[in-house]
């Protein structure tokens, strides 16, 4: 990382990892648990976030002195519901069929308390580009943990990835199915969703058990 | 420039400023590009009736339109008349896929107003289609689609669309794998309406039966499918007399 000094790259990396949004900072988690229903739902989310915490960042960051400390929460909300609301409506405009895929993310990324926690614990504390930074960091790990848990789900819940039959076919009785394994078709319901994430932090925790609170 | 940020008048003026900015910012936007979201949208649903009639693009799994550039030549090619059925009467309205399902459900609760049903009749290969627009809701927000029936009033095909069903469970419906099991499925039992639901413990997934009134549900959409269930079971049933006189 030429371009970043050590201290900008930490801002990227380390969400990535051991500050991660989800599984350290626990925030993100109901989109966590209710769209890693497939890889791709994870991965159009992940994209999504990327691009609306990225902006809005920024631009809380450069309202940051002005905003009434008051409501500072209904600023923060308004921000981002109006970037939302901005990219919808010239998606429906210009790609129309990429805002169909993304029309039912519009509710979960306004809400996404991501957005808002980024805003609140960074922009409004530090510069423009540095909070940039900050937001790509933490929707790429957000992204990473959405993805994480969208395989482990499509693929143990549907048999598939991405929509393609990577364990044979369930109905005709071929590839593994023709050994009698089943699609575990609970771990399409949020409850595994949970305990997926939960393995996620376990695993993270064992390896690294600094990051262990006492 | 130090502003004393934390004075009430200073809060409410940032509030009145910010709310008067981004209401103009919006309503700006939304107007000026009205014209060209609802012109997408009268195109969307010309593919969409056009898929159920199985005029489309799909190969083995995806859903794909009939490109945007040749759908309005092949709307008026494939389409060959459109019908408003109200009560008894039947006109022809070259615009009847313009009345909105959602207005004319919502004045039919009004006793004395009889509902507009638009009717689209398709041909392809010799075989002709009728088309009938369904609305309902599912676990979040509105579910709406197109059935396609022959003149043996069997389901010949449908396009189902969402407004913000659960990615990867309720927004499955608009899959391949779930309408294709829609194919060939009779919704009368000879003269008496049935509906297709979509069932759970319906053990059925290749979907061999067609007489059932049932297709397999999606596992973790069950409020989706209850919702899908019912639109047909309500708007389907609002065609059956104008369908009926077609049979014979």
């Amino acid at each position: 990382m030429g371009l970043l000094s050590k201290k900008d790259a930490k801002l990227i990396t380390d969400p990535l990892a051991d500050n991660n949004p989800i599984t350290i900072q626990v925030l993100g988690i109901c989109s966590a648990l209710a769209i890693t229903a497939d890889l791709k739902a994870s991965i159009v989310m992940s994209i999504a976030v990327l691009f609306v915490l990225g902006l809005g960042n920024v631009v809380i960051s450069l309202m940051r002195n002005i905003i009434p400390s008051k409501i500072r929460i209904i600023v923060q909300l308004i921000v981002v519901a109006t970037l939302v609301i901005i990219v919808d409506i010239i998606l429906k405009a210009f790609a129309y069929e990429l805002s169909k895929t993304l029309s039912v993310f519009v509710g979960l990324i306004i809400t996404n308390c991501i957005i808002m926690g980024r805003f609140e614990a960074f922009a409004l504390a530090n510069g423009p580009w540095k909070s940039f930074l900050d937001g790509i960091g933490n929707s790429l790990g957000y992204g990473v943990i959405l993805v994480i848990v969208g395989f482990f789900r499509e693929l143990l819940g549907s048999g598939t990835l991405l929509g393609i039959k990577v364990l044979g076919d369930p109905i005709e009785k071929t590839g593994v199915y023709a050994f009698g394994y089943e699609n575990n078709g609970f771990m399409l319901l949020a409850p595994m969703a949970l305990i997926t994430l939960g393995i996620i932090i376990w695993v993270q925790r064992a390896r690294n058990t600094s990051l262990i609170e006492n | 420039m130090a502003i004393n940020t934390d004075k009430n008048s200073y809060t409410v003026l940032f509030a009145t400023g910010m709310v008067i900015i981004v209401g103009a910012l919006l309503a700006f936007m939304a107007s000026s590009f009205k014209e060209k979201i609802t012109e997408n949208k009268r195109i969307e649903k010309q593919q969409n009736i056009l898929y159920a009639m199985g005029v489309n693009e799909n190969d083995e799994t995806s859903v794909e339109f009939v490109s945007k550039s040749i759908v309005g030549k092949e709307f008026t090619k494939y389409i060959v008349k459109q019908y408003v059925v109200t009560g008894n009467e039947v006109v022809e309205d070259a615009n009847a896929y313009l009345i909105d399902i959602k207005k004319e459900a919502a004045a039919a609760k009004d006793s004395n107003y009889t509902r507009r049903l638009p009717l689209f009749v398709g041909e392809k290969d010799n075989a002709t289609f009728y088309i009938v627009p369904v609305r309902g809701k599912g676990l979040w927000d509105a579910v709406w689609g197109y059935v396609a029936i022959d003149t043996q009033l069997v389901i010949q095909g449908v396009y189902f669309d969402h407004a913000g069903e659960t990615p990867g469970l309720g927004s499955n419906i608009k899959e391949r794998f779930f309408m294709d099991d829609f194919k060939g499925e009779h919704f009368m039992d000879g003269d008496t309406f049935k509906g297709v639901a979509v069932a759970k413990g319906n053990a059925d997934p290749k979907n061999n039966r067609k007489t059932d009134f049932a297709v397999d549900a999606i596992a973790g959409a069950t409020i989706t499918g209850d919702g899908i269930s019912a639109m047909l079971k309500k708007d389907l049933q609002l065609y059956v007399p104008y369908l009926k006189t077609l049979k014979q």
